[in-house]
């Protein structure tokens, strides 16, 4: 290895703390640069990447990175701490901001005309504030800045999903921001509760001291209930499919790719690391019965669709609510093959892979819309032959949904399906087998219609084979993520906390 | 009774009022008030936490973090007032969508 190449990955140069600064740095100069702020996609993009991937190395060459900010060590400071599982949101947030920068250059660009929108001068600082929000959730280390994070997060994404002015989009955008806004006042006052018992907000340190008492268990309850909110868990998912389908394709992409994920980090850190002894049978078997729920009536809702971009919102849904069986299925050795490493690694597979498919999903819709003028699915008929690349990215990104093999949403839904027979619990199994031919039944729906012969008249509108290939970039990955399968499960495994191996219950 | 815990019983009485009023507020405005009483709740509960002992002297990490959540909801209620306004300007109406046709059926007296 070059000298230089071991210096960069050596623990003193903090690149989890780069993650953060770096967006928030483009966002600053992004607001700077007004009318030429599409001019930092490329290099944000490519600089995000990079940092990503030398903080990925790093962690795999020296363990779990922890990082004392302005040399305050905790419980005093706040630590920055990079494991295997902060590592594998990083590289996803990095490569679902590259294609969506890239997507969106065109349209929140300069116009071919020289005429310019105000749309374009507020997107591009927004983008980058949510990707530093993302980026802070993937490294905190401690419950406080993770609320700062998740409040990052929120207030630039309901502005982005309000971004088009339509009074639609503002509704869903109002309608967002009061859920989240209620979800972050129940998780802040949680975090006042663990203080009050615990006299410290550092998750290490909490790991140690969380018993079962009531005050935890109640600020855990709290916790959750507030997280459920931001992250669309059902029963508290009602504000995401009007959000997520008004918003524009690169936001929509973001934002149900990633957004919705930062809050599910930290239920996971919250449950498995910091107060693994709280959650019993019963309990387990709650969270998993509306991961349950979530699935089939997404699914359900999804069906009954007419507009394309509803029909991915509601997917997503549906997919996230895969993310809750984690709860009753945790448990497995990771340090046997890796066909037993339980449902802990499995979901985390399922949300990347579903992050990479779900972005590709809607650029390509993106591409649709632009090409037709609107998204109702009866109009796609034929468009596969205008936008065959879309089209194609579309396809691909539906096998990863849909859980089929090779793909990373297979890798996911395998694991959790072994874990779910390996524990005797084949219910959880029906209902994943059930989720995804519903999956494959609202997504050969549109697929259909790509596929159609076109008898509708009407000009279409050319995008740009380059941008199509964006989305078709990001579904490749997808993919890819279940052929390469062996590389992210071992970076998982670092600092993998032990309740992941145990189980909960 | 202490002082703190009283602080902390106003500022529980304030969350569930607050509650009520983000949950069952049909108008917009009101939600947004109502979330700035649970916050407010929520800060004075954080702040009798300072009072962690009755003897040693007050504990500054709740008060840290009283100010960096008090502008986390400056942010959120200026961004929800604003975007409350365009939806009134565009549509002329301060209710939440999806629930506003059947309550308060005497404003449309």
């Amino acid at each position: 290895m070059p000298a230089i190449f071991a210096d960069l990955v050596a623990p003193a140069v903090p690149w989890a703390a780069i993650s953060v600064v770096l967006p928030l740095a483009a966002a600053l100069i992004a607001a700077l640069l007004g009318r030429h702020a599409h001019r930092l996609a490329i290099p944000t993009a490519l600089a995000g990447l990079a940092v990503a991937a030398l903080a990925t190395t790093q962690v795999a060459r020296h363990g779990v990175i922890e990082i004392a900010v302005g040399g305050w060590k905790p419980p005093l400071g706040i630590a920055l701490r990079l494991d295997g599982l902060g590592c594998a949101f990083l590289l996803v947030i990095a490569l679902v901001s590259a294609g969506v920068m890239l997507f969106a250059r065109a349209g929140f660009g300069a116009a071919p005309d020289g005429s310019e929108t105000r749309r374009g001068y507020v997107f591009w600082p927004l983008l980058f504030c949510t990707i530093g929000g993302l980026a802070a959730i993937a490294v905190s280390g401690d419950l406080f800045n993770l609320y700062v994070g998740l409040e990052l997060l929120t207030v630039t994404a309901v502005a982005l999903v309000g971004l088009d002015g339509k009074p639609a989009a503002l509704a869903a955008a109002i309608r967002y921001l009061l859920f989240a806004l209620l979800g972050s006042l129940l998780y802040l006052l949680g975090t006042a509760i663990l203080y009050l018992v615990h006299g410290t907000l550092d998750i290490r340190l909490l790991a140690g001291a969380a018993s079962t008492d009531g005050a935890t268990l109640t600020a855990v309850a709290l916790m959750t209930a507030g997280l459920m909110a931001k992250a669309a868990l059902f029963p508290l998912h009602g504000w995401l499919p009007p959000a997520h389908a008004s918003a524009p394709a690169p936001a929509s992409a973001l934002l149900s790719a990633l957004v919705v994920k930062g809050p599910f980090i930290i239920m996971l850190r919250l449950w498995f690391e910091i107060a693994p002894a709280i959650a019993t049978p019963f309990v387990a078997q709650g969270l998993g019965a509306l991961g349950a729920a979530g699935i089939l009536i997404g699914s359900l809702l999804a069906l009954r669709q007419h507009r394309l971009k509803l029909v991915i919102a509601y997917s997503t849904v549906a997919q996230l609510g895969y993310l809750l069986l984690v709860f009753p299925l945790a448990g497995g050795s990771g340090e046997q093959q890796p066909w037993t490493a339980g449902a802990w690694t499995g979901i985390i597979f399922h949300a990347m892979s579903h992050a990479l498919a779900k972005s590709a999903m809607f650029l390509a819709a993106g591409a649709m819309v632009e090409a037709i003028g609107d998204d109702q699915i009866e109009r796609l008929d034929g468009i596969g032959q205008h936008l065959p690349i879309a089209t194609f990215a579309f396809g691909l990104a539906a096998v990863s949904l849909m859980g089929l093999p090779p793909s990373g949403g297979f890798t996911g839904k395998y694991l959790l399906l072994s874990a779910a027979f390996a524990s005797g619990q084949w219910w959880w199994a029906v209902v994943m087998i059930g989720g995804g031919l519903l999956a494959a039944g609202y997504l050969f729906r549109p697929l259909s219609h790509l596929l159609a012969e076109r008898h509708q008249p009407g000009d279409l509108v050319v995008v740009a084979r380059s941008r199509q290939t964006i989305a078709l970039g990001l579904a490749a990955l997808s993919i890819l993520l279940g052929l390469l399968s062996l590389g992210p499960y071992q970076l998982l495994q670092i600092g993998r906390p032990g309740a992941a191996a145990e189980g909960l219950s | 009774m202490t002082a703190p815990v009283l602080y902390g019983l106003c500022g529980a009485a304030l969350v569930g009022i607050g509650l009520y009023g983000l949950v069952a507020g049909a108008d917009l405005l009101r939600r947004i008030l109502g979330f700035n009483v649970v916050g407010s709740g929520v800060f004075l509960y954080f702040g009798s936490l300072a009072a962690r002992h009755p003897t040693l002297a007050v504990d500054p990490v709740p008060q840290a973090m009283i100010i960096t959540g008090i502008v986390v909801a400056l942010a959120g209620t200026a961004l929800a007032v604003a975007i409350a306004i365009r939806l009134h300007d565009e549509t002329a109406t301060t209710r939440p969508p999806g629930n506003a046709e059947n309550r308060d059926a005497r404003d449309l007296r």
